[in-house]
């Protein structure tokens, strides 16, 4: 493991307890509420999704502009950019499903745990049980496509 | 004065008003910027579900998030840690103010002192939403926060299309499920 900058973690830390401060304050962190935006009757999360992405939005522009590395790593300042593909949407529209069918996403669902709700260990639980069921699938198919060229 | 029209239309899209989630939101947003500015790490909420399995399991879909599975989980444990700051605070009404609307959903619990809160949303859609979730994140790149808010603040193409794609999909599981009378 190499060495971090000590205030590293810390950071971490401090950003994590800002996030979720954020997600109980916005009540994201409560299925129902979610589901009541998702069935129209309330459009307040739009604020919460976009309120986030702005903010957000203007670090990503500004940091790359006036400073060369991150000073806790040495990283460059990078958007978050990824490649897309078929996996985008069709993993987008299962999370979409899930998403309908619960109320709750990945970090909605840390913050309420520390609301109190302990019924959400279901959703968590479940959770850890979908992201394993695909990394074990996707495991075999990366070693199954390896295989032929590793016998070269 | 506001127009009357524009009032009523406000209060018929938003009955809980916006500052709870306006305030949120900016939260949010701060939390993913003070990670961003210090490391230039983008951060997202569902890699830790994987990042956390090579714990526990050698497939080498795990094994990828070795060397970021450590900062994943204080990153977990800080938003319950937040969660729980705002939960001791603002929810058992210790800080009050006009921007917080408490709302009517769930039920409240007394531990301590301090007000919790339950969901009434039934433990299998729960756990079987939950398994979507985490396949449907991770096969698509990430979730509301990883794609939603930083990928989006990246206007990034491929967030904005994820993040159109689950939402859409979203909506229309919700109102099946609500049309099929199922509730909470």
């Amino acid at each position: 493991m190499m060495d971090r900058h000590p205030l590293f973690m810390p950071l971490i830390l401090v950003g994590g307890v800002i996030f979720g401060f954020g997600l109980g304050f916005s009540q994201m962190a409560r299925p129902e509420v979610v589901l009541t935006f998702l069935t129209f009757e309330d459009f307040g999360l739009l604020f919460v999704m976009f309120g986030a992405a702005v903010v957000s939005g203007v670090a990503f522009a500004v940091m790359p502009r006036i400073r060369d590395a991150a000073p806790l790593t040495g990283d460059r300042y990078e958007r978050r950019l990824k490649p897309f593909d078929r996996n985008v949407l069709v993993g987008g529209a299962v999370f979409g499903v899930g998403w309908g069918l619960s109320g709750i996403c990945p970090g909605a669902a840390y913050a309420s745990l520390g609301v109190g709700n302990v019924t959400i260990l279901w959703a968590l639980g479940g959770m850890f049980v979908g992201a394993y069921l695909q990394g074990l699938w996707r495991s075999r198919t990366a070693a199954r496509s390896a295989a032929p060229s590793s016998a070269d | 004065m506001p127009d009357p029209l524009v009032a009523q239309t406000a209060a018929e899209l938003f009955p809980n008003g916006v500052s709870r989630y306006a305030v949120g939101g900016l939260l949010v947003g701060l939390g993913a910027v003070v990670i961003y500015v210090g490391t230039g790490i983008a951060a997202g909420a569902s890699t830790f579900l994987e990042s956390t399995l090579s714990y526990v399991s050698d497939q080498s879909r795990f094994q990828r998030y070795v060397s970021s599975r450590d900062w994943r989980l204080v990153f977990t444990f800080g938003i319950i840690l937040g969660a729980a700051l705002f939960a001791v605070t603002v929810q058992s009404g210790v800080v009050t103010t006009s921007l917080y609307q408490p709302g009517t959903t769930g039920r409240t619990y007394e531990l301590a002192g301090v007000t919790l809160w339950l969901t009434d949303v039934q433990p299998w859609r729960l756990f079987f939403g939950g398994i979507l979730v985490g396949i449907g994140t991770r096969i698509g790149k990430g979730c509301t926060s990883g794609h939603g808010v930083c990928g989006v603040g990246s206007a990034s193409k491929t967030s904005l299309v994820g993040v159109a794609t689950f939402l859409a999909v979203a909506v229309g599981t919700a109102q099946v499920v609500a049309a099929l009378g199922v509730t909470p």
